[in-house]
């Protein structure tokens, strides 16, 4: 076993070095992760504010599914959406299997329901405020569920970051549906996880860095908002 | 029916002698109205007639049933029971936008004073001049241009019941319902408001609110509506309500004696 600190030294220097490489999985990454945490939003915000905003039948089985697809597993989502890729699958004729557009769907059904289902939670609660004076204005519920995701915009900003810490950090979905192929499908994780194996600890744990001051510095972005929207009282 | 004053029939046993109607067309008319929830009976039979330009308090003790009744007149509970009446005809979306109301602890959005208003204007139609124009207007008349960009929710309770009204009353309503709405202000933030209603009441609008303020009731009220355990105790025109009221209920209020249900009133 190697001198922890001597492998993150080498890590920081070959980060400091701008390893082509190196930017090259990192840019993969955030690109993947990006993309389908603002798919999933596009789909989990609106679905969680019908699902908080309005009473209906089933509501309460909707709101037990998506709270219980918060704990998808990876591996799972991984299989499911390999299947349907495949050449043998329904969408195999579309090509997206061992692609990057492929990690972003396996991405985007694991980090959705998160979105949707704390989404669904912060609605609700702002909603009880407003309902009265809501329904005395004579809201219609576009207007509704659009004033609600607004007014609530700063409480869906940590929904949208919890949804990018799951998608930044996964490796058993993108590892099967990706396939790890270098140049083209290979992340942070998935590297992380391939050069472990390999021995070539450098890499790996310069990525864990990285990994690491991301989640760090995403986090400190989003509470820098919130910590001034609260200062001007609209959170 | 017998109607006392302007607007509500007297429901119990006691109920008084109706007094001379008020002039003024019917806006709305509820009858019967009842409101259970799990098994108790909230709001117990009551007739209503709210007629056009007049101002209505409605009174009673703690659990009377008085915003209740308010919420159940704006649509904003579907009674158990009983049926009403716009302007003679049903309760629809035109009767309910003729309608505005104001909450005990004002709900403001996350968002400006300018923007609070400006949301309100849209849903109800108004765009682009016309909409800045009316928002222009209700910040003069709530003195409230200074503030027009502050977050609502930084205002003071003062000023911001002072946004609510004037958001309730930028709609242009008929009909203003208020819940208390100068429960747990200061004389001077009491004052505005009391102000802008009077200045609205004068420029057409009708008024029916909650109050637990009697001084309030004596400054305000054309008409008042006494309520006890959910139903009409006593109603009519608020001099004679005020000088000489006929129920045990109202007179034990008038009093300042408590009044417990069963067991009449104790000094």
């Amino acid at each position: 076993m190697q001198n922890f600190a001597s492998v993150l030294g080498d890590a920081v220097a070959l980060i400091l070095s701008g390893d082509a490489d190196l930017m090259e999985i990192i840019a993969l990454s955030l690109r993947v992760t990006i993309t389908a945490v603002v798919v999933a939003c596009l789909i989990g915000l609106p679905l969680g504010a019908v699902v908080g905003a309005f009473r209906f039948p089933g509501r309460t089985v909707a709101t037990v599914l998506l709270n219980s697809l918060m704990g998808l597993p990876p591996v799972v989502v991984g299989l499911i959406v390999y299947l349907a890729l495949s050449a043998s699958g329904p969408l195999g004729p579309l090509g997206l299997l061992y692609t990057p557009t492929a990690m972003v769907i396996a991405q985007t059904i694991l980090v959705t329901p998160i979105v949707a289902a704390l989404t669904r939670q912060v609605v609700e609660d702002l909603d009880r405020e407003y309902s009265e004076q809501f329904r005395s204005l004579g809201v219609g519920p576009v207007t509704r569920i659009g004033a609600l995701l607004w007014d609530a915009r700063y409480s869906l900003l940590t929904v949208a970051l919890a949804g990018f810490g799951r998608a930044v950090a996964e490796v058993g979905a993108v590892i099967i549906v990706g396939g790890n192929i270098n140049h083209v499908t290979r992340v942070m994780t998935t590297t992380i996880a391939l050069e472990t194996s390999k021995g070539n600890l450098e890499l790996a744990l310069a990525l864990g860095v990285v990994l690491l001051v991301i989640a760090i510095l995403v986090n400190a972005a989003v509470m820098g908002l919130r910590a001034s929207a609260a200062r001007a009282a609209y959170a | 029916m017998r109607e006392a004053g302007a607007l509500a029939r007297a429901d119990s046993a006691n109920g008084p002698a109706p007094d001379a109607a008020s002039a003024g067309p019917v806006l709305l008319d509820a009858q019967g109205l009842r409101l259970e929830i799990g098994g108790k009976r909230l709001i117990d039979g009551i007739d209503i007639r709210i007629r056009e330009g007049r101002k209505t308090m409605v009174m009673g003790a703690n659990g009377a049933g008085k915003s209740l009744l308010l919420r159940l007149l704006h649509g904003l509970i579907a009674p158990s029971a009983g049926r009403m009446t716009w302007r003679g005809g049903p309760v629809d979306k035109s009767a309910r936008r003729a309608q505005a109301m104001v909450f005990q602890r004002p709900v403001m959005l996350r968002r400006s004073v300018l923007a609070n208003l400006a949301f309100a204007l849209k849903v109800r139609g108004l765009r682009g001049s016309a909409r800045q124009a009316r928002i222009d207007e209700a910040l003069d008349k709530a003195r409230l241009s200074d503030l027009a960009r502050s977050p609502a929710r930084v205002l003071s309770g003062g000023e911001q019941q002072r946004l609510a009204l004037a958001r309730a009353l930028a709609c242009d309503p008929e009909l203003l319902f208020l819940d208390e709405p100068t429960a747990s202000l200061d004389p001077a933030s009491t004052q505005a408001i009391e102000s802008l209603i009077a200045d609205a009441n004068r420029r057409g609008v009708t008024v029916v609110m909650v109050t637990h303020d009697l001084g309030q009731a004596r400054r305000l009220a054309d008409d008042i509506v006494f309520l006890h355990a959910g139903r009409v105790a006593e109603s009519g025109p608020a001099s004679r309500v005020l000088s000489s009221p006929r129920s045990e209920a109202a007179k034990a209020w008038l009093e300042g004696r408590l009044f417990l249900d069963g067991q009449g009133a104790q000094s």
